[in-house]
């Protein structure tokens, strides 16, 4: 088995054609995500609580981007009285030149990195790289995706894609002195001691955020390693980043969002660790960072938060269980996506974040069976969502309303003219009879080959007497 | 799990419409045939408004709202009696009952005709089991059947519930289990068409499922679906795959006569 990536292909299709290929890949994924929906299942025995639960959830977080302006305000206020810096980002670029001005003020040669999805989103690594410094993964998955020179493949496991074995390779190839061993508690263990070191020598810890709280200026951060806490105390400085939406207004929504967001993602209880940040070390206090930096990035958010229906996007608690139940992802796994986020909550996210140029595949494959509605913690309506992307990519793009930046960007002439003839047939009675009528008359003469349909299946034949032509006197109604 | 509201059911009607769905009218019109003769020996009288197509659900779910309007004011008008609507297709139905009032929502007289036709539409299986009541002996031989139901069915008409209770009651159809039972077939309308390797991936692993479960023949109470297991079933990769028994499958309407009926046709 090898560890060496495949060539990434230029384009969705021909990149899930290839994950499809990939019959262990796909077979290991399967595995793993009927692992997590059983798990997950197991923790909701009782389907009124789960439903008057998610109710809840889903109100904590409308509540939240109802106000968010407020809260964003109030958080600042807070966290800077705590004595966190807070400081906002528009763009990757401007969270990344803030990332490289606090490294450059402390002269930093090395960052330890717990969990963050922001962090992928604005491709931080590479930002401090570029600077020449070391940005290192410390959550184990995150860490074996680094150490292959991938990315993240989901957004709460990020090496899902890896068989065992494979890990063993790629730790036996890039580790010195390490032989090939594929026992999962060996290799946590090899992975664990090469970290310990770094952490006692970074100059900067770097984390995500789960939920920053506006009324106390507290930054909430859940996690199974440890490593986040390490990452937010063990460094003289810690840097947190996220988006602008993952605030709440209360300390009590966070112990009610916690007590869906473990039970949704991973099928726990509750998570191993759970950090309440709320500022660096206070005179006479034995450890904790010296500075603690907040950046907040848009990113697109209020692209989202600007129109009342796709602002449900924003709910997102990043559960990930919308991926462990979409039969898409299960096929493809999440590099096919070619996006930092993946899987249903990638598809309606992307957009805002990077327009329908890099996005719009991944709103069209989706079958829209709702699996991952079923299971959002917080009720976003994601396959409503998707349509509603649908229609917004190809809406003529001189039209007055254009709800996003690149409304009409998928708009195409033919394709909307063939809806129109489409609602010209179906709409226009005389019309479809004629039609289907012919459909039927000379259906056995339909092509044998039907385009992308016959690829994987036999042809359709239309019936050679359509119901109507078949109906009893009685029952028809003119 | 489904959490929207427990619906009340009239009594059994004497008159009830039939939407017949696009899909069945063109491709497979015994299922049509097959539910009025279910229907009418239950004494209902059964009317197909001749001028009905489509419920328009293609072009909403490809975002083209504007011409699934069009469609779908075009069926507004063929149901004037106060009747029930029974439905042959659990995600045609769901179309009408649930998303017809959001595509009218922005034109209030309207959207008032969207949810007064709302609440007349059934669901075949769930109209047999929740208004009719159905209840007829097993006529046929023992056989071994999977169940499979459309996920805009299953979510938004409980369709499963209602087609196991029909499947259950029947003395000599043992219904198996398929792994991953509530999974997509991988149809999603025209994302078969758009990501053809994904959605084929989906329906093999669906055929696959049904085979290992031990059944030959499935059973839906939707079309759509229907035509893309078969299909992936019968399709060029199937026969490469040697040795394996051939499925074979029905619309649950005619399953249900031809199992019930006095003199088998
Ligand atoms: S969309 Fe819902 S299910 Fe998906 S990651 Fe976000 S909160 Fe979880």
């Amino acid at each position: 088995m090898s560890t060496v990536s495949r060539t990434v292909a230029p384009d969705f299709s021909e990149r899930s054609r290839q994950a499809i290929g990939d019959e262990a890949q796909r077979t290991g994924i399967r595995g793993a995500m009927d692992f997590l929906q059983s798990k997950r299942k197991a923790q909701f025995p009782d389907p009124q609580e789960l439903s008057d639960l998610r109710d809840l959830g889903a109100a904590i977080r409308r509540y939240a981007l109802a106000n968010l302006p407020e809260l964003l305000q109030q958080l600042e206020a807070r966290l800077t009285a705590n004595g966190v810096q807070v400081h906002w980002a528009e763009t990757p670029e401007q969270a990344n030149a803030l990332m490289l001005e606090i490294a450059a003020r402390h002269q930093a040669r090395l960052m330890v990195k717990g969990k963050s999805m922001v962090s992928e989103e604005v491709e931080l690594n590479h930002a401090m790289q570029a600077a020449g410094i070391e940005a290192l993964e410390t959550d184990m998955g995150e860490y074996i995706v680094q150490l292959a020179g991938e990315k993240p493949s989901h957004i709460i496991m990020p090496a899902i894609h890896k068989t065992k074995q494979q890990i063993a390779t790629l730790f036996t190839e890039k580790l010195p002195g390490v032989s090939y061993n594929d026992n999962v508690d060996v290799l946590i263990q090899i992975g664990r001691e090469v970290l310990r070191k770094k952490f006692a020598a970074a100059d900067i810890g770097l984390s995500g955020v789960n939920f920053a709280v506006a009324e106390t200026g507290t930054l909430y951060l859940v996690e199974n390693e440890g490593n986040g806490r390490m990452c937010t105390t063990v460094p003289r400085v810690h840097v947190a980043i996220t988006g602008i939406e993952k605030v709440v207004a209360k300390l009590e929504h966070v112990a009610l969002l916690n007590s869906l967001l473990p039970r949704s993602a991973t099928g726990q209880a509750v998570e191993t660790y759970q950090n309440f940040i709320n500022g660096p070390r206070k005179p006479g206090e034995l450890d904790g960072p010296e500075e603690v930096h907040l950046i907040l990035l848009d990113n697109g958010r209020t692209q989202a938060y600007a129109d009342p229906q796709l602002r449900a996007t924003l709910q997102c608690i990043r559960c990930g269980a919308c991926m462990n139940h979409c039969p898409v992802y299960a096929r493809i796994g999440g590099h096919a996506y070619g996006t930092t986020y993946p899987g249903p909550i990638g598809a309606i996210l992307s957009p805002h974040l990077l327009g329908f140029g890099a996005a719009y595949p991944l709103v069209t494959a989706s079958t829209l069976c709702g699996a991952c509605a079923d299971v959002c913690p917080v009720r976003i309506p994601i396959p409503d969502l998707l349509i509603r992307l649908r229609n917004e990519a190809q809406a003529n793009p001189q039209a007055a309303r254009k709800a996003l930046r690149d409304s009409g960007a998928k708009h195409h002439l033919l394709l909307t003219l063939v809806w129109r003839i489409w609602a010209l047939l179906y709409g226009r009675p005389r019309f479809y009879r004629w039609f289907s009528w012919c459909a039927s008359r000379f259906g056995a003469l339909a092509p044998r080959h039907q385009g992308a349909w016959t690829h994987t299946r036999a042809p359709l034949i239309p019936a050679p007497r359509r119901l109507r032509d078949l109906l009893p006197q009685q029952n028809r109604l003119d | 799990m489904n959490d929207h509201k427990q619906r009340e059911y009239p009594a059994k009607p004497a008159d009830v419409y039939l939407f017949g769905t696009c899909l069945v009218d063109q491709f497979v019109p015994a299922a049509g045939l097959d539910a009025i003769r279910l229907l009418e020996r239950e004494g209902i009288r059964v009317h197909f408004p001749m001028q009905q197509a489509c419920c328009g659900q293609p072009a909403y779910t490809s975002g083209f709202p504007e011409e699934a309007r069009a469609v779908a004011l075009r069926q507004f008008d063929l149901f004037p009696q106060p009747w029930p609507i029974v439905v042959l297709s659990g995600s045609c139905a769901g179309m009408m009952r649930q998303h017809y009032p959001t595509l009218f929502a922005h034109d209030a007289p309207r959207l008032s005709q969207a949810q007064a036709l709302a609440e007349r539409i059934f669901e075949f299986t769930e109209f047999l089991v929740q208004v009719v009541g159905f209840s007829r002996p097993d006529r046929a031989g023992p056989t071994t059947v999977a169940l499979h139901t459309s996920c805009s069915a299953r979510r938004e008409m409980d369709v499963h519930v209602t087609g196991h209770t029909l499947l259950g009651a029947l003395e000599h159809v043992q219904v198996v289990k398929h792994g991953h039972e509530e999974e997509c077939c991988g149809f999603g309308g025209l994302f078969s068409l758009r990501h053809p390797d994904i959605s084929g991936a989906i329906a093999n692993d669906k055929v696959q499922e049904i085979r290992k479960a031990g059944a030959q023949h499935v059973v839906s109470a939707d079309c759509g679906c229907l035509l893309n297991i078969l299909g992936r079933a019968t399709g060029p990769e199937a026969s490469s795959s040697a040795g394996e028994a051939s499925l074979t499958g029905e619309h649950i309407a005619s399953f249900l006569w031809h199992r019930t009926a006095e003199v088998n046709v």
